[in-house]
């Protein structure tokens, strides 16, 4: 099975139920966690151990000046601004670059080569016996993320209880995220920022076909208007977190509430088996 | 020589435009002809990489001044790459107003490096 946790607005707490749900769930079973939020990975501040990192290309333009005659159809094709063929050379920024391979299709004279560069990495580790940590990193300033998320999924393929923490957003790396989950957790929070999100986010699980549950986090106790959202939408509440200063405070050294904090080993075990119960 | 003033709107009357790639109009000055043609700049609404895209589509026409506020980074790049000289205006005056500006010798000119 494959559970993927997305939010819309950032900072709900995907990161500490995916944290907390992939360590419950190890207590039992081998599982997978996918740090897909490529942009800023954090899942390994949970789960401090040794990494094993493997590079992430993606193929940008090289240009054969041999047999380049400067037409400019590259960079007229280009949407990216990637290639600027300007009097008479070409330049190329390969940060700009989406590695759709376009260019070297419209090149008429073949002058354009695809070539590999790095972007970002993925980094495995096994942090607990039963959880092996797959971190996609984006490199700062480049923006395939989709990129560096397929790779940091393609680890992760074959096993059989496989978790994604997604980024914040619904733009494509929430999307390739989501792509090929059986299940969507989405965490929001009391707030109406969290509210207003938790609608789009539950409209791409919808769009996608990916069947969706929620948990309530920072809790304040006054969640009716998200209550009566899931209910409108057929979106089961799986658990509600409270907003409290000990669970901040275990969170805050980088703590799990599952493993720290009694009475939330059971309440985390009771979400996974929720989720469990949907099955592929 | 054909010098190119970014614009809000067209025209030699149109308040001139601090942004390079993103100004709304790109208008042409043929300085042999007297000649003047704006054109609305397509690539305004583009997501991002517009600084080569906007220097290749100003080669193309044979531009060899830039007239405007600020030049990006890519775009200075490209200005660079490409032979071409590029002036500040940073007044708040017309086209017109920039242009001469720029024939008295009063325009700073944009470092590409």
């Amino acid at each position: 099975m494959k559970i993927a946790i997305a939010s819309g607005k950032g900072g709900t707490g995907k990161s500490t139920v995916a944290a907390n749900l992939a360590w419950v769930l190890a207590r039992s079973r081998d599982i997978v966690l996918v740090d897909c939020d490529v942009e800023e990975p954090n899942l390994h501040l949970y789960f401090p151990a040794e990494e094993t990192d493997v590079p992430v290309t993606a193929l940008v333009p090289e240009i054969d000046f041999e047999r380049c005659n400067f037409c400019g159809e590259c960079g007229k094709f280009c949407r990216f601004g990637a290639l600027a063929v300007v009097k008479d050379t070409v330049l190329t920024f390969p940060y700009l670059c989406h590695s759709c391979g376009g260019c070297a299709l419209v090149c008429p004279r073949g002058a354009i080569k695809e070539v590999p560069r790095t972007i970002g990495k993925v980094s495995c580790s096994r942090p607990l016996p039963r959880l092996v940590l797959i971190t996609g990193v984006l490199n700062e300033g480049e923006v395939l993320a989709p990129s560096v998320i397929k790779a940091a999924k393609m680890f992760a393929e074959g096993h059989p209880l496989i978790m994604y923490d997604a980024s914040p957003g619904i733009a494509c790396p929430v999307i390739d995220t989501l792509e090929g989950s059986d299940y969507c957790l989405l965490v929001t929070e009391s707030t109406p920022f969290g509210l207003h999100d938790l609608r789009l986010a539950a409209g791409v699980a919808e769009e996608l076909g990916i069947p969706a549950g929620v948990v309530i986090n920072r809790s304040d106790g006054k969640d009716e208007e998200t209550v009566a959202f899931c209910r409108e939408h057929d979106l089961p509440i799986l658990a509600t977190i409270p907003f409290s200063r000990e669970i901040a405070s275990i969170q805050n050294r980088g703590g799990l509430i599952a493993r720290d904090l009694p009475g939330w080993e059971e309440r985390f075990a009771a979400l996974s088996d929720a989720i469990l119960e949907v099955g592929p | 020589m054909i010098i190119c003033i970014t614009a809000r709107a067209g025209g030699m009357d149109a308040q001139a435009e601090q942004r390079f790639a993103r100004a709304p109009y790109f208008t042409f000055v043929n300085t042999e002809t007297g000649a003047s043609e704006s054109i609305e700049n397509p690539l305004i609404d583009a997501s991002g990489g517009v600084g080569p895209r906007a220097v290749q589509m100003l080669s193309d026409r044979g531009v060899t001044v830039v007239i405007t506020g600020h030049v990006g980074g890519n775009a200075a790049r490209a200005l660079a790459a490409g032979g071409f000289k590029a002036f500040a205006y940073p007044g708040s005056g017309s086209v017109a107003d920039a242009l001469a500006a720029y024939n008295a010798g009063n325009l700073q000119p944009i470092s590409l490096a």
